[in-house]
């Protein structure tokens, strides 16, 4: 076993873990953060996507001591400060771009740090970049239109259905 | 997973010592690596994480080629290569899906020679040079067949130089469920003429296509390659397309990646 | 102007907030106190025998509890099927045992032959590996028509064959088809494959079992569908565990479509095995362990002819279907082939001679079972290519020759056994017209073949049986379970509510939209009203969330339990006001006295039935909670039409959706909002399926598809946006909500208008193809242009298992 610290949503969080300890396992096991699902393990669904130092990661795919030092950014810090819902997880609500809930956590994440590289993305640049993100639920349409809300654009584009 | 030693060393040195290990295995960005030994088929005793190694990492232009740190992420290429190698740049900015693109390095996928990996295509079809901790291996040298290369055990590649084309693009026709290329096609010009490079069709991994080069060298549109067809002979063959298919595409794509070169 | 709360409103949904800031409480955030873990040592072969287990070097391994084999669950049952069909001939299904752990024999890749249970999850599979089993690879079969031959391999030994039944519907009709076929005008006769499927949720399975030692109490965690369900078949069939002494609890559950109805082999373990090791056990499937161990759905190889007079007219339609059952029965299999296919094989059509034949075959494959739709897809997806095949070879329009056959009065008795109670087919192929701009299509294929792309338009109608079912009915027609649902409604003092409802949401809502439905009952605020699932130790009776039967069967067993609420409260208003009860009405959320201003508000009833000092105590119990069981006289039939515009790529046989809009028709809408999310979904799952999804296993039986490397999923950048309308009501009529069901529609009618459009696309490119089976790959599509002229469409006879390699 070796010991861990990084930073996970502003607090720091340390353990042991051994050498193939995921960071997925490692916020969901020990820092208890269980927002960070596990949908596959061929690094494609997205479900596990958390920022590390600020980039989109797939913590599935990068072990807990890759992360030591680092700044980890999860589903359960992304609410404003006062706990109501940021914009993106607001715009998620409004236009109903969830259903089972599973993936969303990834899914906000993703939205996230395309909205940061991208602050008005057009509708095709939305559903390329949630090329990693898969969803069962949706069909993607609503998280395309909730994507576009965040960002300020007009969702009327979109059909209103 | 196995269970693994890990090692994060800082510089190229430390980190060849830590390979030196017997069955240690050098871990790039893991987006390969990871999933493959999550079911367990490998094992390494010790992975050693060359992602803290600053001096591979980045990208320079250095007189007429561009200089990429085996460590460099696809990102971070699809970014710095932009102005000068645009062919390169929309080559990195397609692998996988943004998440993958921010771990996964130009060193790792060139290192495991994935039959269907996008970077081999760019480095053959530009004629590049693999720059390791001991030696530079040419890229017509590096590749040997599926999953294989010229490096030897512990060795590892620290930069990527690739000479600057007047033309390139690449084009990509992706498998259906993993989004690899189910036929990548790599087209490059230089003043000494046209090489082309094919990732995903081949049981033997990336291959150049001389006859479409040789069209290509003499007129550089996609009219060159009309009638020209490239075997089916040893092409992969699954569920998601039979030889025939990908020995199509490559026809396809390669003179879709003539119109679009720039 | 659209309303703002209640029944019709788009009311947004509570659960997402839980959700969004990654608070939901799904089986996996489950971990127990001392809990060990569980890894299952699979088969790695399709077919073949133990000759032994030794699991003494795995024993000695770091952290290992206790190993398990089939000889610990000798003398226990075996998971249970829930469907008997009874076959043409009279005959009951063969139906074979299926074994917690392996039982001197595997039947496919990923059949469970031991477990070992460690104290954590990697020793736990470390120690498997180190399992030795002797084992005989035998010959599998994969190929149902191989399976049927004389002489073939058998799954199981004890069977007389691999055939599990041979199913006629309805057998009387047999002879009328026939001849209506033989003096038809003209015959279209179509074969075709629908292919394999994996639902994958993106929630994998998970299970936790846990013992009480000082109750003797046992509690199940897992991701279900319908927990109730599996209380009974694991209790009652597989442990013996009486219902009292067992809980089963499925928390927030991460999707389903089908594939966490049954009661599998996993959950079963881990709440014996918590028991046996005195420790709860914990189970968490991978996704490749999912590829190999979820239920699979589809899989079926059909041969269709529908017979037309000299006017168009429809005279008869006949099938022939091989359904592939895997290596044993899951806990709805049977079921699907038959009653959910054959009775809908009428579709929206006055098809007066109808016979289904379906043969289920058993081969060395993972269990298939329901997913999404299940049997409706298969139904629609043949009737509807057949009807565009033959508009395509009698030279006619195909919205015409369906308008032309419609069924248009109702109620309607088919001659395949079901009734359709309303329906307009007509206002919604009107409503679809409209919204595909039919007119315009000409300037769009214009458009495509400026860019070198074909362009073709597809489009269908759809029905199916939703709010599955009439328990008298399903039961006559073999199965072993009642289909209604229960729900209980708590009033507390201070007027709040809970109702507590045997329907279990794992993304379809319900915690938005079944207070939404209450709300307007009482004219309260939807706040005032929370929904408890999931969880049998608090809800009554629940035979769960499948078959598009939510609303329809437990949202009506929640409106039965709150009007007899609602009269229990009138009679205590009554006593309050000092009315007759007869005289009480009860609007925006109080009483009034019918023709006077005296009125008493909902708190106040509520707060006297539990603080009943001034009270009818001798006529009327104190309290204000009641339990409804509601029964569903007859299926609902919500109906559509779809439209699909696709472009082709002629140089690589890309077909990318420009276009996808789907008219349903479901009845009466709660909530607008979720209906459209609910078509969505649907639809993406029918677009994988045309276009991208297939299961494939070669010849060996090894799965060549068993992650997303190898079976694609859709993603956001495969699909358009979609556009969707419900407009088209007509009310269930034997509900009293007058809905109808809206989860599956998407998935039963979008493959049909895809395969449409992608060959109207090629024949308009001059290419005379048929028929291209699902999914329609590129490498397929193009492989079919560059054949066509020389060999026409393949028979289905080479690919007789679903979606075989190629």
């Amino acid at each position: 076993m070796t010991s861990v610290k990084m930073t996970v949503n502003g607090k720091s969080v340390s353990g042991e873990v051994e050498g193939r300890t995921l960071l997925v396992s490692f916020l969901r096991e020990q820092a208890g953060l269980t927002g960070t699902h596990v949908g596959c393990d061929t690094s494609q669904c997205g479900a596990c996507l958390v920022h590390v130092n600020g980039d989109a990661v797939k913590s599935c795919t990068m072990l807990a001591l890759e992360a030591e030092g680092a700044d980890v950014a999860t589903i359960e810090g992304q609410a404003n400060a006062d706990g109501s819902l940021n914009v993106i997880q607001q715009a998620f609500q409004d236009h109903h771009g969830l259903q089972c809930g599973f993936c969303t956590p990834g899914m906000v994440m993703s939205a996230a740090a395309l909205l940061k590289e991208n602050p008005k993305p057009s509708e095709s640049e939305i559903r390329n970049y949630l090329q990693g993100n898969i969803c069962r639920c949706t069909g993607y349409h609503n998280i395309v239109k909730a994507v576009l809300a965040a960002s300020g654009q007009d969702v009327g584009a979109i059909a209103a259905e | 997973m196995y269970n693994f030693e890990f090692e994060q060393p800082t510089t190229v040195a430390d980190a060849v010592k830590a390979l030196s290990e017997e069955d240690a295995q050098a871990l790039g960005g893991g987006q390969t690596l990871l999933p493959t030994m999550k079911q367990r088929l490998a094992m390494p005793s010790k992975l050693v994480s060359l992602t803290a190694i600053d001096e591979i990492k980045g990208v320079k232009k250095d007189g007429d080629q561009l200089v990429i740190g085996g460590g460099t992420t696809h990102g971070t290429v699809a970014r710095e290569a932009s102005a000068d190698y645009p062919g390169l740049a929309g080559l990195a900015s397609k692998i996988g899906d943004p998440a993958v693109r921010n771990r996964g390095t130009m060193g790792g996928s060139l290192a495991n020679n994935d039959p269907s990996a996008c970077y081999p295509a760019a480095l053959l079809a530009s004629g590049g040079t693999v720059v390791t901790d001991r030696r530079e291996i040419a890229a017509d040298d590096y590749f040997q067949g599926m999953f294989t290369t010229a490096l030897e055990e512990g060795e590892i590649i620290t930069a990527v130089k690739l000479p600057i084309p007047e033309k390139s693009n690449y084009q990509k026709f992706e498998q259906p469920a993993s989004r690899f290329p189910l036929v990548g096609v790599f087209v490059a010009k230089y003043a000494g003429g046209v090489r082309v490079a094919v990732t995903g069709a081949s049981n033997e991994g990336v291959f150049r296509w001389t006859e479409a080069e040789e069209a290509l060298s003499g007129d550089f549109s996609a009219s060159a390659l009309e009638g020209l067809s490239a075997s089916a002979e040893g092409m992969i063959s699954d569920i998601h397309g039979s030889s025939e298919y990908r020995a199509h595409l490559i026809g396809v794509m390669t003179k879709r990646a003539v119109t679009a070169a720039a | 102007m659209p309303k703002d709360s209640g029944i019709g409103a788009s009311s947004k949904r509570r659960e997402d907030v839980r959700f969004l800031t990654g608070a939901g409480n799904y089986t996996d955030d489950i971990n127990i106190r001392g809990q060990a873990y569980v890894h299952f040592l699979r088969s790695d072969v399709a077919h073949g025998k133990i000759n032994g287990i030794d699991t003494n070097a795995a024993e000695a391994m770091p952290g290992v509890v206790r190993i398990f084999t089939g000889k610990d669950f000798e003398g226990i049952g075996g998971l249970p099927c829930g469907w008997q069909v009874t076959d043409r001939h009279g005959e009951v299904m063969q139906e074979p045992p299926h074994p917690v752990l392996a039982q001197g024999k595997v039947r496919h890749v990923g059949d469970p032959i031991a477990a070992v249970v460690a104290d954590t999850a990697e020793q736990a599979r470390d120690a498997v590996e180190a399992i030795e089993v002797d084992l005989e690879e035998l010959p599998a079969v994969i190929n149902m028509k191989e399976a049927l031959k004389e002489g073939a391999t058998k799954v199981h030994d004890d069977l007389t064959s691999n055939l599990c039944y041979d199913w006629g519907f309805v057998e009387e009709n047999k002879g009328a088809v026939e001849e209506a076929i033989q003096n038809a005008a003209h015959v279209t006769t179509l074969e075709l494959v629908n292919n394999r499927l994996v639902a994958n949720p993106m929630e994998p399975r998970v299970a936790v079992g846990d013992f009480e030692r000082g109750t003797g109490n046992s509690t199940l965690y897992t991701t279900s569908q319908n927990p109730h369900v599996i209380r009974l078949l694991m209790g009652a069939f597989v442990l013996g565990i009486p219902e009292h002494k067992l809980r089963v609890v499925a928390p927030d559950v991460g999707g389903g479509f089908g594939t966490k109805i049954f009661h599998y082999a996993e959950e079963a373990f881990c709440t014996f095995a918590a028991k046996a090791i005195n420790r709860p056990v914990k189970w968490t499937s991978s996704r490749s362990e999912a590829f190999i161990s979820d239920a699979h759905g589809r899989d079926h190889v059909t041969k269709i002819e529908l017979a037309l007079d000299a006017d168009n007219n429809f005279t008869a339609v006949r099938t022939e279907t091989h359904a592939n059952m895997g290596a044993y029965l899951s806990t709805f299999a049977p079921s699907v082939p038959t009653w959910l296919h054959g009775v809908l094989m009428a579709g929206n059509y006055k098809t007066p001679n109808i016979y289904v034949n379906v043969k289920a075959v058993f081969t060395n494959t993972v269990p298939v079972d329901a997913y999404r739709g299940a049997g409706r897809p298969e139904a629609t997806y043949q009737l509807e290519r057949v009807i565009d095949k033959a508009a395509r070879e009698l030279g006619v329009d195909p919205i015409a020759l369906r308008r032309q056959n419609f069924i248009t009065e109702f109620p309607y008795d088919t001659p395949v056994a079901v009734t359709y109670d309303t329906g307009d087919y007509g206002a919604t192929m009107d409503k679809l017209e409209e919204m595909a701009d039919i007119a315009g299509f000409a300037e769009r294929r214009r458009q495509s073949e400026a860019k070198g792309k074909l362009r073709g338009l597809g489009i269908n109608c759809y029905i199916e049986a939703c709010g599955i079912a009439p328990s008298n009915l399903v039961g006559q027609l073999g199965a072993r379970a009642g289909l209604y649902e229960s729900a209980t409604v708590r009033v507390n003092a201070t007027g709040g509510l809970v109702v507590m409802t045997g329907s279990h949401s794992h993304g379809q809502g319900h915690e938005t939209a079944f207070p939404q439905v209450i709300a307007e009952m009482i004219g309260i605020d939807e706040s005032m009203i929370e929904i408890v699932h999931g969880d049998t130790a608090n809800t009554p009776m629940g035979m769960g969330t499948y078959g598009s039967r939510s609303l329809a069967v437990g949202g009506s067993a929640m409106v039965r339990a709150a009007e007899k609420v609602i009269n229990k409260a009138k009679k205590i208003a009554a006593h309050l006001m000092e009315a007759s009860d007869a005289d009480i009405e009860l609007k925006d959320g109080a009483f009034s006295v019918a023709g006077t201003d005296k009125s008493v508000a909902w708190g106040d009833v509520c707060l006297a039935a539990y603080v009943p000092h001034n009270y009818p105590l001798e006529d009327l119990e104190p309290g204000l909670e009641e339990t409804a069981f509601y029964d569903p006289s007859n299926f609902t039939y919500p109906s559509g039409a779809y439209a699909c515009e696709v472009e082709v790529d002629p140089d690589t046989g890309k077909v990318t959706i420009e276009r996808m809009m789907a008219a349903d028709d479901f009845g009466n809408v709660v909530n607008p909002m979720i209906v459209s999310g609910q078509v969505h979904g649907g639809l993406a799952q029918g677009i994988g399926q045309a276009l991208l999804e297939n299961c494939v296993y070669d010849e060996n039986g090894q799965l060549l598809s068993a992650s997303y490397m190898d079976y694609a999923m859709p993603r956001a950048s495969d699909l358009p946006n979609f556009e969707v309308d419900h407009s088209c009501a007509t009310p269930c009529t034997h509900n009293p909500l007058g809905v109808k069901g809206c989860g599956e529609a998407g998935a039963i009618g979008s493959p049909p208008s895809v395969v449409n459009a992608v060959i109207d696309a090629l024949n308009s490119g001059g290419k005379d193809v048929p028929h291209i089976d699902m999914p329609m790959s590129p490498a397929r599509v193009w492989a079919a242009m560059n054949r066509a002229s020389a060999t026409g469409h393949g028979t289905a006879e080479g690919r007789s298992l679903g979606g075989a390699s190629g």
